[in-house]
């Protein structure tokens, strides 16, 4: 194993004397193998950064263990982790040049000038920045900064390497680039990695398995597609992208609109009997002008136009459905408001219930899952 | 390459900082007649109370020619003044840019249960008036003090004598490298520190590489604004020195004693000694002002 982490807490003092508590890390346990890259994926304030600044040793936890490469690090302070960390904002050094920032590690490390030498050309034309080894941070762009801050992470042999939000302070264009490019890297490099990220699908598009944390706790680990396919809870379903939430009701095998009972077609009950949630994606729900067996009607109660797709709103059975079209295929549907159509799910997850409906929305608003 | 942004389209957000359009403004509806008076306004009083005195100050040392201003400073009074000035400027100048660095990077860096009173505390010597304060390091160093007394029986003079005049020039000019570097360390942030940590470098390593590098001009321009103030000290010193000639005086209570003598050559030639070291002074600050501004903003050494 490259990273395991066992039962980690920590509290933060919080208030003006310092006399609240605030729990960012709660008892969590996770595990990286060698050579993985995986992504702690969670809202903001969910103590994802902390956790990997406890790795780091940047912060010490108030309880648990941390191993890298099968050594316990818990009491090592980050100096001696043998660590590499890429900040959101970069940090890199102001007064040093591009070539100094990268050769940081090593020459504090003292590494023959040789060898330093070598590393550093290696490293810039690694990260495609042989050229620029003269300037200084401020001459560069955020992408640029942000690609030395990495190379400079890397240089002295890091076994494990540590990106928090590294993306976070770049505009869209630049960090679509920079993460497919990271996950290229990474292929190529093949060192354990976490990074942090809120940004979902940066995540999907990196990660090679998604810890997904929410107020300090681990609410789902996984690879993607398992994690966008079957979500562990309300929380992981409506986190990853929004979410259709549908108070169904399931007896003898089918699922059914639950005050009028219109049987949803092609869904199938988990076994259960009784009042079950549905979480449906919007990406998920397909209309039709025809009536076929597999599809319920609907009305259009509302088109928005969101630049690359359509947003769709239906009336289902009383139920408002929510629908996402891409620009190309919502303009060929040719829709109106008013208009009746034909409604199928491709694709949800049932979730059942035990004190029904009104009970598990009291439970998951106690978990903060829902408004 | 696509990754780029240009520097100029980073900067430009820089230019367009909106006070300079609106002075711009208010000068233009005022015309070019407003713009003359208010100048000839300010260069008024600014030759009023500055040029004036500095010139009368330079004709004054020089009304009998050059070689009574170098006799003046050669006689034995006024070079062990200078003497005197110079090892207790050295000397504050030193501990406080030691123990001023240290309570920067404490209050700039942690947080702790009366920060703000420590805060307020570094300004004390600022508020409080240097003939007081000389008369609170009497009342603690004096024969029947707190201190004095424990210090009188180790055979330690230190009220009327040098190093009590060392302790008050080391306290009337305290804040300043507390003050300048603060901001400056605020500014930089734990990040720079933190990624130097997860490279392998010690505390130590740490801070020689990264920190200081990166406070160094605001450092300098504070240790400059602190020997500035230890030349030109006077209250302080004077309650605490008894004055002596040859023994306590230092450069500014030289002055002061010619000055009383009606030996006026030997006023206006250490008073323009003492101008001309500030008048240095205050270049080198300016200078290191823009220094660390650069830095700040990231560009070249």
């Amino acid at each position: 194993m490259g990273i395991v982490i066992r039962n980690i807490s920590k509290c933060f003092q919080a208030g003006k004397d310092g006399k609240e508590e605030f729990l960012a890390v709660d008892d969590v346990s996770f595990q990286v193998p060698k050579g993985h890259l995986v992504a702690l994926l969670g809202p903001s304030g969910s103590g994802k950064s902390t956790i990997l600044r406890i790795i780091a040793g940047l912060e010490e936890p108030d309880s648990g263990d941390i191993f890298l490469q099968e050594e316990d690090v818990t009491s090592r302070p980050a100096h001696e982790r043998g660590i590499g960390f890429v900040f959101q904002h970069y940090a890199l050094f102001k007064h040093m040049t591009v070539w100094k920032n990268i050769a940081f590690g090593l020459e504090v490390r003292r590494r023959p000038s040789k060898e330093i030498r070598e590393r550093v050309e290696r490293l810039l034309e690694l990260v495609q920045l042989r050229g620029y080894e003269g300037r200084y941070p401020a001459q560069l762009s955020g992408g640029q900064r942000q690609r030395v801050a990495l190379a400079r992470a890397l240089a002295p042999y890091p076994n494990v390497l540590l990106l928090d939000e590294p993306f976070g302070a770049l505009d869209a264009k630049v960090r679509r680039n920079l993460a497919s490019w990271l996950r290229r890297l990474h292929d190529e490099v093949r060192i354990t990695s976490v990074f942090v990220t809120h940004d979902q699908e940066e995540a999907f598009e990196i990660a090679d398995e998604i810890v997904l944390i929410n107020r300090g706790k681990i609410e789902q680990i996984g690879i993607p597609n398992e994690i966008y396919d079957h979500p562990s809870s309300k929380f992981v379903a409506s986190f990853i992208g929004h979410v259709n939430v549908l108070e169904c009701h399931a007896k003898s095998g089918g699922i059914f609109f639950c005050h009028d009972g219109v049987m949803i077609p092609g869904m199938k009950s988990p076994g259960a009997t009784g009042e079950v949630v549905l979480l449906i994606r919007p990406e998920n729900v397909d209309v039709s002008f025809e009536h076929t067996s597999d599809r319920i009607p609907g009305h259009i109660m509302d088109i928005r136009y969101r630049g690359d797709r359509y947003e769709i709103d239906l009336e289902v059975e009383g139920l408002k459905v929510n629908m996402k079209k891409d620009k190309v295929y919502g303009e060929n549907l040719n829709l109106a408001l008013g208009q009746r159509v034909f409604v199928r799910f491709n694709r949800c997850s049932v979730f059942e219930s035990e004190g029904g409906h009104a009970a598990i929305r009291a439970k998951l608003q106690s978990l903060g899952y829902i408004e | 390459m696509a990754f780029e942004k240009s520097l100029a389209e980073e900067l430009d957000t820089e230019s367009h900082r909106p006070g300079a359009g609106q002075r711009l403004e208010f000068l233009k509806r005022n015309g070019v007649w407003g713009k003359r008076l208010f100048l000839s306004a300010v260069l008024a009083w600014f030759s009023f109370l500055v040029l004036f005195p500095v010139v009368e100050m330079i004709l004054g040392a020089f009304r009998n020619g050059f070689v009574p201003f170098l006799t003046a400073l050669q006689t034995p009074a006024a070079r062990h003044a200078f003497w005197l000035t110079f090892w207790i400027s050295v000397i504050s100048v030193l501990v406080n840019t030691f123990f001023g660095l240290i309570l920067a990077l404490v209050l700039a860096q942690q947080d702790f249960r009366g920060k703000a009173l420590v805060n307020g505390l570094v300004d004390l010597p600022l508020a409080v008036s240097p003939v007081v304060a000389g008369f609170m390091f009497i009342i603690l160093f004096g024969k029947n003090g707190w201190l004095g007394h424990w210090f009188e029986q180790g055979g330690i003079q230190i009220v009327f004598a040098v190093p009590g005049m060392i302790l008050a020039t080391i306290f009337v000019s305290l804040p300043f490298v507390v003050r300048e570097v603060v901001p400056v360390l605020k500014e930089c942030g734990l990040e720079q520190e933190e990624a130097a940590r997860t490279l392998g470098a010690s505390r130590w390593h740490t801070f020689w590489r990264v920190t200081l590098p990166s406070i160094r001009w605001g450092l300098a321009y504070g240790i400059t604004l602190t020997t500035a103030r230890s030349l030109g000290e006077f209250g302080a010193v004077l309650v605490l020195s008894g004055s002596i000639i040859g023994s306590t005086q230092t450069a500014t209570l030289h002055v002061h004693q010619e000055f009383n003598d009606f030996h006026f050559q030997g006023a206006f030639s250490a008073s323009l000694v003492l101008a001309v070291v500030s008048f240095s002074l205050l270049i080198i600050m300016e200078l290191l002002k823009k220094k660390q501004w650069m830095i700040g903003q990231g560009l070249r050494e």
